[in-house]
């Protein structure tokens, strides 16, 4: 889900930091002092999970997991997201300081869609189904916007990148479906061994 | 678990690292927005001769250029064939056109124009020395909190994940696509977020007996000097010598 720098166009650019911006500015107020070191090592946690390989077909995806992030974390989503690209991009040079914003957001935003999506079914359909079906949509929904996110970033960039983008989202179906499975057995086997995650990490 | 393997003796590591940091953000912010293609070329000697004066290793070098230019090679693969424009060569219903290669080259040149600047400047720091640099330059002390934490304890999950995927492989897991494989690999991550929670907690605990008040202290002095002021100097001139030539020149060259 990272797009290289130098590619979208500074109105992109622009936009993609300010929104970043302003997300994590409300998730970093909604988080006090006493959830940020659970934070910060739920992020390690995902950096390390996105690394992941998981075989999709023939042939394999790493895992995003922003909506397992939203899930598990809310709106303190957006921060845990942006210092863990702040990191690949320190650690490995995936994307840089431009299109930093653009990435943050795309994933950020999903990822705390994710969570609303998350709780809205949970409210409507509460047991433990309900959990298996929220966390599939979750999980599903924050790749899927995710990509659709991107590819609107690069179809805005120009008109050249418009099939380019309807590739990439074509691309993201089947790792949708993936992580919309590991997101649900992530959330059900957590929901049996430590549910108290489920409210700590949020308040 | 995570080596830096940019992070080596070069002149690069005279100057302060906000000044690196600050100089890298600027150069970025130069450097996409351009349209101009000789600009953009410019941009690139301008990357490549940061890039040789920090030394990198060869090998990783590759590595990471292979990286990003993946994405390029499958904008390569689209965008010449269905930017509408010009036609530059027709084979059937398939014609190449003048728009959609100057599109693909521009984003190529630039982007890796970008990478050779970050990784000059910025991948030749170590993790935590950026997170207290961004921290002098006023980044907001929660997201520089949250950055080190992660950075520190990437590792550590890291090596724990290798631990339990070791594990799972002796006892005969065979990654696949089927249910099975998302099953375990969910449980073994579940497992890996449930004991990064109950690290933090005691973690916490440890760092407030400690008298943990919320920031962390760095033994690091960051001080400028006048070698700083010349290397902001030089990369001005550069970068002013740029934008000069995307302005003189407008985007249809």
């Amino acid at each position: 889900m990272h797009i290289a720098e130098g590619i979208l166009s500074p109105v992109v650019l622009g936009a993609g930091a300010a929104l970043a911006a302003a997300g994590t500015a409300i998730g970093l107020r909604k988080l006090d002092y006493d959830r940020l070191m659970t934070v910060g090592i739920l992020s390690a946690a995902f950096f390390v999970g996105s690394l992941i390989h998981v075989p999709v077909g023939f042939s394999s995806a790493h895992l995003i997991l922003n909506g397992l992030v939203g899930v598990l974390l809310g709106w303190a989503a957006f921060p845990a997201i942006l210092t863990a690209l702040l990191l690949q991009a320190v650690l490995f040079q995936f994307g840089g300081f431009t299109v930093l914003g653009v990435n943050a957001f795309t994933m950020g935003f999903s990822s705390v869609l994710a969570w609303y999506c998350y709780r809205g079914i949970i409210g409507i359909w509460p047991g433990p189904t309900g959990i298996r079906a929220a966390a599939f949509c979750g999980g599903a929904l924050g790749v899927a916007l995710a990509a659709a996110l991107t590819a609107l970033a690069l179809a805005f960039t120009s008109e050249g990148f418009q099939t380019a983008a309807q590739l990439l989202l074509w691309a993201h179906l089947p790792v949708m479906l993936a992580e919309g499975l590991i997101t649900m057995f992530t959330v059900v086997f957590i929901q049996r061994v430590r549910p108290e995650m489920f409210q700590a990490a949020r308040a | 678990m995570f080596d830096q393997p940019f992070v080596r003796p070069s002149l690069f590591q005279a100057i302060d690292p906000r000044v690196r940091l600050a100089c890298a953000a600027l150069t970025a912010v130069c450097l996409a927005p351009l349209k101009n293609l000789p600009a953009c070329w410019l941009g690139l000697a301008l990357g490549l001769t940061l890039l040789i004066i920090s030394r990198p290793p060869f090998l990783p070098l590759l590595r990471r250029l292979a990286a990003v230019n993946i994405f390029i090679l499958f904008l390569w693969c689209v965008t010449p064939w269905t930017t509408p424009g010009t036609v530059l060569a027709q084979w059937g219903i398939f014609a190449v056109s003048a728009e959609g290669v100057r599109l693909s080259l521009l984003a190529s040149v630039k982007s890796n124009a970008l990478v050779c600047v970050f990784l000059a400047l910025v991948a030749s720091m170590d993790a935590p020395t950026v997170g207290h640099a961004l921290e002098r330059l006023r980044c907001p002390r929660k997201l520089v909190f949250l950055f080190l934490f992660t950075g520190r304890y990437a590792h550590v999950l890291a090596s724990e994940w290798r631990t339990l995927s070791v594990a799972a492989r002796l006892r005969g897991f065979r990654p696949r696509t089927d249910l099975h494989t998302y099953r375990t690999l969910a449980c073994l991550l579940g497992l890996l977020l449930v004991r990064a929670y109950e690290r933090s907690l005691r973690v916490r605990e440890a760092m407030l007996l400690r008298g943990f008040e919320g920031r962390f202290r760095s033994v690091a002095v960051f001080r400028t000097r006048p070698v700083d002021a010349l290397f902001v100097l030089s990369l001005l001139l550069c970068l002013t010598g740029i934008v000069w030539m995307e302005w003189k020149g407008g985007p249809h060259v």
